[in-house]
C-alpha cells in the first residue's frame, strides 16, 4: 500500500485510501478503548460503573481515589519499606563507585520500588486485596525462576545441532500453551491431590512453572537461532571451559531473549486464573482469582481500580520488553529505523 | 580433504583418526556424545514438564474410563452378579452379598458416593442407597434374636471373636489397648462358615478402622447373624473340634427351626426398588472397572440394560454444547480475521517508526490481564454500561429498550474477539513484512487494477499468515473459561464451562474428564494442523 496519496489520485482512490484508515482507526480504537475506559471510570465517586453526569462535566468532586484507598487498603508497613529500600540503593550506588568506578542511580529506584512493595505487603492480615497480592507477587516470581531455569537450558539443548526427537520434544514442551486450561487445570486438580500438592503454595508454582515453560523455549530458542556459534568455538580455541564459554559468552548474548521469556513467564503466572482456582486453595488466593471472583459474584468499583493498576503493570512490562527487543535488535546490527 | 585422508591411509584399510581408532567410529562417537549433552541438557525441563503437565493429563484421561468404584464399593454383589441372568431378578446369595457390601459401606459412609455415581445413569439410585444405608443394619435382626434366645453366649463379642479370630491375633488382641491389630481369620471358621468368616471379616476390619474398637469388644452387626444362619444351613459341623464347638453344635440343631426374612425379602421390605431389575442391570453394567459410559454421556449416548441409546431429548445437551463451542470459536476466529487483517496490512506496509508506534497499540491489550479485558467488556456492555448509555445518548435506541449486549452469545463473541484479536494479528504480521512490495507493483505495472493485484497477487501470498493465525486463534477459543463464565450468560457458555461446572459443582469427575478428553483430541488434532502448516518452533511472541 502506497502510504502517501499521489497528486494523481482519483475521487475513487482517495476515498478508498481514506476509507482504509478510517476503518483501521476504528479497529484500533476497539482494541485500546476499552482498556482506556475503565482507567477515568475507577475514579468514579460513585459506586457506579458508568460515567456519572458530574464525571462527564469534569466535576473533581465526581472523581475521588476511594477505590484505590480501598484496593491498598490499610495495612503494612509502606514508608518504612521504602526507606530500607532507599538505604540499600544508595549503598549499593556507592559499592558501584567504589568498585567499579560506575556511577548509576538505577540501584536507588529498583531498591526503594522493590522496598515499597515488600513493606506495603508484609504483616498484612485478610486485607481483600493486598493479600491476593502478596500470595500473587509470591507465586509468580518463583514460577518464573523455575522456568526461566529449566526452560533457558533446554532451548541451549534443543538449538544444538544433533538432537534426537527434537519435534517431538519441541511438541511435549510447547503443550502447555495449546492444551486449554480447562483440561490442564482439571488434570492438574486431580493429579495433585493425589500426591498431596493440590492446596499448597508449591503445588500453584509447579503448576504456573509448567504453564510459563512454552514462552521461555519459544523467546529464547528464536534469540538462539540469530547466535552465531563460531562465537562459542573462538571461545573455546582461546582455551575457555564450556561452562566459562556459557557465562561469558553465549549468556550475555541471549540474557534479552532470557528476560523477556522471564516476562511472558511472570505475567503468565500473574495473570493465571484458571489453574490457581483448582490447584490452589483459599491461602493462594491471587490478585485474578479476587478479581474473578468479584466480577461474578458482585462487582465492585474496586476491581477497577484494580484493574487500572495492573494495566499500570502491563504497560512497564510491555516497555521493557520493547526496550530488549530493540537492544537486542541493535546489537544483531539490524537498525529498527 | 581428499589429499589428507590419502596420506593418512597407506594401505585399503578403514581411515584412521588421530588415535588410531576408525575414523567413522570416532565421528561416530563424537555425535553420540553430542546427542548426549543436548538430552542432558534437555532431561530435567522434560522430567519436570512429565510430571508436572503431562502425567496429570494422563491421569485425568484415564479417569474418563475409570470405574471402580461399584467394584470396589459392593466387592461381593459384583462378583456374585457376574452370573445372574438378567431376565429375572438375582438369587439369594445375590442379595446377601449385598447385604454384607452394604453394611459396610454404610458405616464407611461410602454408600452415597457410589448412589450418587449410579444415579447419572439411572436417576433414583441416589435416594434408594442413602435410604438403604439406614436400614441395612436391621437385616439380619430376626436370625440374631434367634440365636441369642438360644444361648446368650451368642451376645457376646467375646464369642465371635474366639470363633472367627486366629489364635495368634486373639493373643495379641486382646493384649491390646484399642483397635489391636489387623483383624486375621482363623484358617477353620474360614473353611467351615465361608460366608460367616467373611462377613465378620469384613465386620471386623470395618470397626478397626473407621472407629478404632476392638472387635474383641464389639458385638457383630445383624447381617452377621444371617450369615452363620445360612452357612449352618448348608453345613454340617458336627465333625468341628475347634473354639466354640458346643455352640455351633448347638446352633446347627437349631437352625431347622429358625424363621426370619431371607437376604432378598429383607432387601424388597427395606425398598420395593431392590425389585427392579433396572437397579441391579444398572449395578451391573457399571460393575466393570473400565467404563464407556462417560464418553457415552459426552456425546448423548448412554449405557443401558439393553445396550447403547440416546439420552432422552431433554437430556442431550453435549452435543449441542460441542456444537455451539466451536460455532462460537468459529465467529470469533472469523471476527479476528476481518478485524486482524487491515491492520497487519497497514502496520506491514507503513514505514517501521510509524508501524512501530501503532503496534504498541496492538501489544498493549496483548499484555493487558485478561481479566481486566474481561471486566472492560462488563462495565461497557451492561444494560446500564458506556456502550448502552452512549446509543441512549445519540437517539439510536430508547431508554427503556436498551440493548442485551452481554450475558449472552454476542457479549462472549465480542469479548473474545477483542482478547484474541492480537494472536491474529502478530502472524499476520510477521508474514506480510516478508511479502515484497514489488510484486505488487510489477502486477500493477503491468496493468492490473488495484483490487486484482491484491487478490491474484498480495492476498495469495498472505495466506499462509491467515492460516496460522486462525488456527492458533481457535485454539485458544475453542479452550477458553474464563470469558465465557463472566460475559457469556447462559447461551454463551463453552464445552469448558461445563467442564469446569462438573468438577466443582456437579462433582460427576468421570464425565468431566471425558468431556476434556473429547476437548484435547479436538485441540491435538489443530495443534498437529498447525505444526504442519506453521511449525511450532515458528510461533512468534510480539
Amino acid at each position: 500500500m502506497d502510504t502517501k496519496l499521489p497528486p494523481y489520485a482519483t475521487v475513487g482512490q482517495r476515498i478508498w485510501f481514506y476509507g482504509f484508515r478510517v476503518i483501521c482507526g476504528l479497529i484500533f480504537f476497539f482494541l485500546i478503548a476499552p482498556i482506556l475506559t475503565i482507567i477515568p471510570l475507577s475514579f468514579n465517586a460513585e459506586d457506579f460503573f458508568t460515567f456519572t453526569p458530574g464525571m462527564l462535566a469534569l466535576d473533581p468532586d465526581a472523581y475521588s481515589l476511594r477505590h484505590y484507598r480501598e484496593f491498598f487498603g490499610q495495612g503494612g508497613y509502606p514508608w518504612i519499606g521504602l526507606l530500607i529500600g532507599l538505604a540499600l540503593g544508595i549503598a549499593a550506588t556507592v559499592a558501584l563507585k567504589m568498585f567499579k568506578g560506575t556511577t548509576n542511580y538505577f540501584p536507588i529506584v529498583i531498591f526503594a520500588i522493590i522496598g515499597l512493595i515488600v513493606g506495603k505487603l508484609s504483616g498484612l492480615e485478610g486485607e481483600e486485596w493486598m493479600t491476593p497480592m502478596r500470595n500473587s507477587l509470591r507465586i509468580a516470581p518463583v514460577a518464573t525462576l523455575l522456568s526461566v531455569g529449566f526452560g533457558t537450558l533446554a532451548a541451549i539443548g534443543l538449538s544444538q545441532s544433533h538432537v534426537p526427537f527434537k519435534g517431538a520434544i519441541m511438541a511435549i514442551l510447547i503443550s502447555p500453551m495449546i492444551v486449554p486450561l480447562i483440561i490442564s487445570a482439571a488434570g492438574m486438580y486431580f493429579f495433585y491431590s493425589r500426591i498431596g500438592l493440590q492446596g499448597t503454595f508449591m503445588g500453584v508454582v509447579l503448576a504456573h512453572a509448567a504453564l510459563g515453560i512454552p514462552f521461555v523455549i519459544i523467546t529464547v530458542t528464536a534469540t538462539l537461532v540469530g547466535f552465531d556459534r563460531s562465537l562459542t568455538r573462538a571461545a573455546a580455541n582461546l582455551g575457555a571451559n564450556p561452562v566459562t564459554t556459557f557465562f561469558r559468552i553465549q549468556m550475555p548474548l541471549i540474557l534479552p531473549g532470557v528476560i523477556s521469556g522471564g516476562l511472558f513467564a511472570f505475567i503468565t503466572s500473574f495473570d493465571e486464573v484458571v489453574v490457581v482456582i483448582f490447584v490452589g486453595s483459599a491461602g493462594q488466593q491471587t490478585l485474578p482469582w479476587q478479581m474473578f471472583t468479584g466480577l461474578r459474584e458482585q462487582i465492585s468499583p474496586t476491581i477497577l481500580a484494580a484493574a487500572t493498576v495492573l494495566v499500570a503493570i502491563s504497560v512497564i512490562l510491555l516497555t521493557v520488553v520493547e526496550l530488549l527487543r530493540q537492544r537486542s535488535e541493535r546489537l544483531r546490527g539490524i537498525d529498527p529505523h | 580433504m581428499s589429499d589428507a585422508t590419502a596420506a593418512n591411509t597407506t594401505d585399503n584399510g578403514p581411515v584412521l583418526a588421530a588415535d588410531g581408532t576408525p575414523l567413522k567410529r570416532s565421528l561416530a562417537r563424537a555425535l553420540r556424545v553430542q546427542k548426549m549433552r543436548a538430552l542432558l541438557l534437555i532431561a530435567p525441563l522434560l522430567i519436570f514438564i512429565m510430571v508436572a503437565f503431562i502425567a496429570p493429563i494422563v491421569d485425568m484421561l484415564f479417569r474418563s474410563v475409570e470405574n471402580q468404584i461399584t467394584s470396589e464399593t459392593l466387592p461381593r454383589t459384583v462378583m456374585a452378579l457376574e452370573d445372574w441372568d438378567p431376565e429375572g431378578l438375582p438369587d439369594e446369595d445375590t442379595y446377601a452379598a449385598l447385604t454384607y457390601d452394604f453394611v459396610e459401606a454404610a458405616e464407611r459412609r461410602i454408600h452415597t458416593r457410589l448412589g450418587s455415581r449410579l444415579n447419572y445413569e439411572t436417576t433414583g439410585i441416589s435416594s434408594l442407597f442413602r435410604q438403604s444405608g439406614r436400614g441395612v443394619d436391621d437385616i439380619g435382626e430376626d436370625y440374631a434374636d434367634q440365636f441369642i434366645e438360644l444361648n446368650p453366649a451368642w451376645e457376646e463379642a467375646d464369642t465371635w471373636a474366639m470363633l472367627m479370630g486366629a489364635p495368634d491375633w486373639i493373643e495379641a488382641a486382646s493384649a491390646a489397648e484399642d483397635a489391636g491389630p489387623s483383624f486375621r481369620l482363623s484358617v477353620a471358621a474360614s473353611e467351615l462358615l465361608p460366608e460367616t468368616a467373611d462377613a465378620y471379616r469384613g465386620f471386623a476390619r470395618t470397626v478397626q478402622q473407621e472407629d478404632n474398637d476392638n472387635p474383641m469388644a464389639e458385638e457383630p452387626w445383624f447381617p452377621v447373624y444371617m450369615a452363620l444362619y445360612r452357612d449352618l444351613m448348608r453345613t454340617d459341623v458336627s465333625g468341628y473340634d475347634g473354639p466354640m464347638a458346643d455352640l455351633l453344635i448347638e446352633a446347627d440343631a437349631a437352625v431347622e427351626g429358625f424363621t426370619g426374612m431371607s437376604p432378598s425379602e429383607a432387601w424388597l421390605d427395606l425398598n420395593d426398588d431392590w425389585g427392579d431389575r433396572n437397579v441391579w442391570a444398572t449395578i451391573e453394567a457399571f460393575s466393570d472397572p473400565y467404563t464407556a459410559g462417560y464418553f457415552l454421556t459426552s456425546i448423548d449416548l448412554r449405557l443401558t440394560p439393553d445396550g447403547i441409546e440416546a439420552q432422552p431429548e431433554e437430556q442431550r445437551i453435549y452435543l449441542l454444547l460441542f456444537q455451539r463451542t466451536i460455532f462460537m470459536s468459529g465467529m470469533i476466529t472469523l471476527m479476528c480475521v476481518l478485524l486482524g487483517y487491515p491492520i497487519a496490512y497497514l502496520l506491514s506496509n507503513l514505514p517501521s517508526k510509524s508501524s512501530n508506534l501503532l503496534l504498541i497499540l496492538v501489544l498493549l491489550p496483548f499484555w493487558t490481564s485478561l481479566l481486566v479485558r474481561t471486566s472492560a467488556w462488563k462495565v461497557l456492555l451492561q444494560q446500564q454500561g458506556v456502550i448502552n448509555d452512549i446509543l441512549v445518548w445519540i437517539g439510536i435506541v430508547a431508554d427503556e429498550n436498551r440493548l442485551a449486549l452481554i450475558n449472552n452469545q454476542l457479549g462472549t463473541i465480542i469479548a473474545m474477539t477483542h482478547i484474541l484479536l492480537p494472536f491474529m494479528i502478530l502472524p499476520l504480521y510477521s508474514v506480510m513484512k516478508t511479502i515484497p512490495p514489488s510484486y505488487v507493483r510489477a502486477a500493477k505495472s503491468l496493468g492490473a487494477t488495484n483490487f486484482t493485484a491484491f487478490r491474484r497477487v498480495y492476498f495469495p501470498q498472505s495466506i499462509p499468515g491467515i492460516g496460522a493465525g486462525c488456527i492458533l486463534v481457535f485454539i485458544l477459543a475453542i479452550g477458553y473459561y474464563i470469558t465465557p463464565e463472566l460475559v457469556g450468560g447462559r447461551t454463551g457458555t463453552f464445552i469448558s464451562n461445563r467442564i469446569a461446572y462438573h468438577i466443582s459443582s456437579s462433582l460427576n469427575w468421570g464425565l468431566a474428564a471425558a468431556l476434556g478428553s473429547i476437548l484435547l483430541a479436538l485441540v491435538l488434532v489443530l495443534y498437529w494442523l498447525y505444526d504442519r502448516i506453521v511449525g511450532i518452533d515458528n510461533v512468534k511472541l510480539g
